[in-house]
């Protein structure tokens, strides 16, 4: 007997990283103010353990940070169950199968999930160590906000 | 004379940063250099001026995909300084952890990177699209070895439970029944996948390789045993450092590593088999045999095979052990600090892992030395690119290129772990 539809937000990233912990923020800062029966869970973005959790009958939301070249902070908000997918790391290492590489493998699959959203916010310090930037955490708090908004309109 | 160079600036579907360059005049191969790249990370000195009890914990960073098996070693290495024996209990339990690392590396290795090789695929993307049921099975598999990782490890990346002389709290009998039938899908599976890799096509290619891995103890090898190869060595772990050697080359910020007098050899999957064919579980044995492997294997593309019957026997076994598991006395043992030096290999899944340490009277790390086996596999990963190469050398560079990158997965090398590694250049000139 297959699950029941869930409705999961997804915190990914190393927190201990810099801002790449953005995605882990979000999770923390929703993880008190969600409806009942929305899951929030925090994971470190390894495709091999994150596509196992998507199905296709879920509403699923997925934060996590990202490094194209923008400002600290800015937001790009990707419709991956509408096709929209976020650019592949360039090689493909067992450490390397991240977040783009689960969307797509979810998608080949038949498993991503019918309400699938990508939050990826710009970072701009990975250090080891270092608590996330400002601007992160500001964007952090706005992509909060759009998910619960998300959430409460469903 | 035409001269080619073939470059794999970045080799995909390895663990780490690193490269490949062949120089080819004419008909001839002038050379062959497997380049690491990844940054040296230094962790022999971190450990220094630390407890013994941090080790386990500092050395685990060193890996994502075999925390385990660092953990392992620098365990094994302090309980050799400080001479404390463990108890049946910690031991069976240490082999079940190191099940599950092996099983979540092996089905990583096997389908996400190495089966596209095989299959002509870019990578497991790709793949899934055709083969969805293959891919799905190998992320159910590395769940399971997952999920024996988080009940005895605390988590499934850089485990927190593992104490110098046992483990901080060791699992009650009852918290293994649902692992246990998830084992028992995974060993049903990981025959199935047997039977599904020695159908793959595999290039002629064998080698007289020096194999080299843990032996002699009387069970397949994870963290016990002589140091034992196929040419005639058979040693004390203790005595490690006076048969092997580890030297620097321009190419690379991985040292390289070679069994002193005799050169390069090869640790890993076709190792352990080779020297331990023996010491598998019936069922291993039995689909080893169905898949046509013979008692050893000489041939690197065939590993794929091998790491197969490796993930069939971690899932037999991990079974064996919890079925006969009785909860210790107590989950570590201890002994009063003293100064010394402890030594120990153990064998992560992609080869041999060795740990020394030198401890001052209060049990502070003084000097610490780890050559894991990705560093030992590199002259051997080179000697293969020079002898198959030359045999490709017709091959459009495409196809070479491709082919030389799959010699290298053979080795599943993990990059990081040795920089303490691909892409490749090929130059035809």
């Amino acid at each position: 007997m297959s699950d029941p539809p869930r409705r999961v937000v997804f915190g990914l990233g190393n927190p201990a990283r810099g801002d790449d912990g953005a995605g882990r923020l979000v999770a923390c800062l929703l993880r008190d103010a969600v409806p009942d029966g929305v899951a929030v869970i925090e994971q470190d973005g390894d495709a091999a353990s994150l596509v196992p959790m998507l199905h296709a009958d879920d509403a699923v939301w997925l934060v996590d940070a990202c490094c194209s070249g923008a400002s600290a902070g800015a937001i790009r908000r990707l419709n991956c169950a509408a096709g929209e997918t976020p650019p592949s790391a360039a090689t493909q290492s067992s450490h390397g199968l991240g977040v783009a590489e689960a969307i797509a493998l979810a998608r080949a699959l038949g498993s991503l999930p019918r309400r699938c959203v990508l939050f990826a916010i710009e970072g701009a310090d990975f250090t080891a160590g270092a608590s996330a930037s400002p601007a992160v955490q500001a964007a952090a708090q706005e992509v909060a906000a759009r998910i619960a908004a998300e959430l409460s309109s469903l | 004379m035409a001269r080619r160079t073939i470059n794999v600036d970045y080799l995909a579907r390895v663990e780490g940063e690193g490269g490949v360059k062949l120089v080819i005049e004419g008909n001839t191969l002038r050379s062959v250099e497997l380049r690491i790249f990844e940054p040296p990370r230094f962790f022999e000195a971190f450990l220094r001026g630390r407890s013994y009890l941090e080790a386990p914990d500092i050395t685990a960073r060193i890996c994502g995909i075999c925390p385990v098996a660092y953990q392992m070693s620098s365990v094994h290495a302090m309980e050799d300084a400080l001479g404390i024996e463990i108890t049946p209990p910690i031991r069976e339990l240490r082999r079940l952890l190191y099940c599950g690392e092996w099983i979540e590396s092996h089905a990583l290795h096997m389908f996400m990177l190495h089966a596209p090789d095989f299959l002509g695929y870019d990578g497991a993307v790709e793949m899934a699209k055709d083969h969805p049921d293959v891919v799905r099975q190998a992320l159910e598999l590395k769940k399971t070895g997952n999920d024996i990782l988080n009940l005895l490890g605390g988590r499934e990346i850089h485990p927190v439970n593992v104490r110098v002389g046992g483990f901080y709290r060791a699992p009650a009998c009852r918290e293994f029944s649902a692992l246990r039938e998830a084992l028992q899908r995974g060993r049903d599976a990981s025959l199935a996948a047997v039977k599904l890799v020695s159908g793959f096509e595999f290039p002629d290619c064998e080698r007289d390789y020096e194999f080299v891995c843990l032996g002699k103890a009387g069970e397949y090898p994870f963290n016990a045993g002589r140091v034992v190869s196929n040419k005639g060595l058979d040693i004390p772990q203790q005595q490690y450092d006076a048969n092997f050697e580890e030297y620097h080359v321009k190419r690379s910020n991985a040292l390289h590593s070679r069994h002193i007098g005799s050169g390069a050899y090869v640790t890993g999957p076709l190792a352990r088999y080779s020297l331990n064919y023996d010491a598998l579980s019936p069922l291993a044995k039995q689909a080893a045999q169905e898949a046509g492997l013979g008692t050893t294997c000489n041939n690197p593309f065939r590993s794929i095979v091998v790491r197969a019957v490796e993930l069939l026997y971690a899932f037999d076994e991990a079974i064996r052990i919890i079925d006969a598991y009785q909860e210790p006395d107590r989950p570590y043992e201890e002994a009063p600090t003293r100064a010394g030096t402890g030594y120990s290999c153990t064998e992560a899944p992609r080869g041999m892992l060795y740990h020394r340490y030198r401890l001052d009277s209060d049990g502070t790390i003084l000097d610490a030395k780890i050559v894991p086996p990705t560093s030992q596999n590199q002259p051997s990963i080179e000697e293969d690119l020079r002898v198959f190469a030359a045999g490709w050398l017709d091959q459009p560079d495409d196809r070479l290129r491709h082919l030389c990158e799959q010699a290298v997965r053979n080795y599943d090398p993990c990059i990081s772990c040795a920089t303490h590694f691909l892409t490749l250049d090929v130059e035809r000139v």
